[in-house]
């Protein structure tokens, strides 16, 4: 908890910085407000004052999003689709059905590139290709296509989600299960141990701060996708879907508070995963 | 050589054979073209429209360097500036982490609203997410050269900007290339998803989404394929300075000793 102190007086500064940016780049639109109003009497507080309470700024204030916030989320029932517990909702089950998929789909894979030799020579140069190709550009493609085949709703979305997970976790995952060294490897040889044995008790658990680790990428993967999915499919809802809504009606409040949702939700998936590698990691004895 | 066609000739024969099924697949159970092209009929729309595919490479990589660039000098250029207080790094480090982990990609639309549809708010949006990842990289690289080393410095009485780049930017420098590499998959991301939601009537991201409207999907997999192509060339680029300047690194160590 040594950090606190300095994050919070960091985050002070970025709001106060916020607030003078929003000022300042509202300002000409509020002056041109006043000016289509006939006022042309207005002090500088007026117009400071004035820019930060727009309707339709350029960067809403940080108060007018949580004002947002709080009356999408507190004011609004958690069914309607009005508000964003709904939409947040969508996004979130698409992320985690997505995510649960990518990631055993990923794991999976792992296990089987490392058990069967050949084809870790013939895939895996494949798989790390494939981190640097922009696979998201797929998304729009695979929700019409899974629409062809009455796919509709959360399920394509899901997938999108599962689909970039899995490539991180995969990646993670067989650095993970190789993460062993020879020296152990060895013992487990003199041990006489079957390749099932030397998985389960040395492979498996040397992988775990790994498995953590492509975990959280993962997640935060899964809902980068789905949310990318909503925008390519914007009817059936999400905070993507949200997103775009907002960027068609001019709403800047409305995206940043879709914004804001998504980064509490990503951060709140993450967060539980590093809770959760926190504990397990300091039970099985892992130092750092 | 002959190793390295030994370590290739892997992947290449898997790669074929994916291509060979996926052709045969789509011959033989008559999937629709708008399903699942061939990757016969992909390479023939590939070879009939290039000038368009090029037009939208051009606009979007446009967005991609220059975005890129920005936000990887300046997040190397804030590592280097908060170095100096500890205070200031324990503050923004954690907040870096997690800003890492957001889907920045959602400030998009944001910024197409500020810099209006042409690649500069594609660049934006790269910037943002770029900053991040190359501050949180740089700052643990300009840490990672050791006392023993630094001590050294001392008694030569080389002052900090000595120090800094003399031992500690050479010392930070794979860590800012690890980020460099991590940066051009997520520039490509940012600008493709950027034009989602507005270009002028061209770009890769603009291409995928109104041909995908179209329902032309062989288009869509010619864009996907010069967008893999793109992607996994920068990359590559990238790593191949790496291996110049990390080269350069050792070298130079070796002829001082």
């Amino acid at each position: 908890m040594k950090s606190a102190l300095p994050v919070a007086i960091v985050v002070i500064a970025l709001l106060a910085f916020w607030y003078v940016a929003a000022a300042l780049m509202n300002a000409p639109l509020q002056r041109d407000a006043f000016a289509n109003a006939g006022r042309d009497d207005y002090s500088t507080t007026d117009l400071v004052g004035a820019s930060l309470n727009m309707e339709r700024p350029k960067l809403p204030a940080p108060h007018q999003i949580v004002a947002e916030l709080d009356r999408l989320i507190l004011q609004t029932a958690p069914t309607s689709k009005r508000g964003l517990v709904y939409h947040a909702w969508i996004t979130l089950q698409e992320t985690l059905i997505g995510f649960f998929f990518g990631a055993s789909l990923g794991i999976g894979l792992a296990v089987l590139v490392l058990s069967v030799r050949s084809l870790e020579r013939s895939m895996m140069p494949w798989i790390v290709a494939s981190q640097t190709v922009p696979i998201i550009a797929l998304a729009p493609m695979i929700v019409v296509i899974l629409n062809q085949f009455d796919i509709t709703g959360i399920a394509p979305k899901a997938v999108i989600a599962a689909y970039l997970s899995f490539f991180p976790v995969t990646v993670g995952m067989v650095k993970g299960l190789r993460s062993p060294d020879p020296l152990q490897l060895d013992l487990m040889r003199t041990y006489s141990a079957t390749p099932a044995q030397t998985f389960v008790k040395l492979r498996a658990p040397a992988s775990a701060p790994f498995f953590f680790a492509s975990m959280k990428i993962g997640a935060a993967a899964a809902l980068v996708g789905a949310v990318v999915a909503e925008v390519t499919k914007s009817e059936d809802g999400g905070l993507g879907a949200r997103l775009l809504a907002g960027s068609y009606y001019g709403q800047t409040v409305q995206i940043w508070a879709a914004l804001f949702t998504a980064a509490a939700l990503s951060a709140a998936l993450v967060g539980l995963i590093g809770l959760a590698s926190r504990l397990v990691l300091r039970r099985m004895a892992f130092t750092s | 050589m002959n190793a390295r066609t030994a370590d290739l000739a892997p992947p290449l024969l898997f790669g074929a054979a994916v291509l060979a099924l996926w052709e045969a697949g789509v011959r033989l159970l008559g999937v629709p073209a708008i399903i699942l092209p061939a990757p016969s009929a992909i390479f023939l729309r590939l070879a009939t429209s290039v000038p368009t595919l090029a037009a939208d490479f051009v606009q979007t990589i446009q967005g991609v360097l220059a975005g890129y660039a920005l936000g990887s000098a300046a997040g190397l250029a804030v590592a280097i500036l908060i170095d100096r207080s500890p205070f200031l790094q324990r503050g923004l480090l954690p907040l870096g982490n997690l800003v890492s982990a957001l889907p920045i990609v959602g400030i998009a639309p944001i910024m197409v609203m500020w810099f209006g549809f042409d690649w500069q708010s594609k660049a934006a949006v790269v910037v943002v997410m770029t900053f991040f990842p190359m501050l949180v990289n740089a700052t643990a690289g300009l840490s990672s050269a050791g006392a023993m080393e630094r001590d050294l410095m001392k008694t030569y009485a080389a002052d900090y900007f000595q120090t800094l780049g003399k031992l500690r930017l050479p010392a930070a420098l794979p860590f800012v290339f690890n980020a460099l590499k991590i940066n051009t998959t997520l520039a490509m991301i940012g600008a493709i998803v950027a034009e989602f939601f507005g270009t002028p009537t061209v770009g890769m991201g603009f291409r995928i989404s109104t041909e995908v409207g179209h329902l032309s999907i062989d288009m869509v997999w010619a864009t996907i394929f010069v967008a893999a192509v793109a992607g996994s060339s920068f990359y590559a680029i990238v790593s191949l300075i790496e291996r110049r300047a990390t080269f350069w690194h050792a070298s130079y160590r070796g002829r001082e000793s």
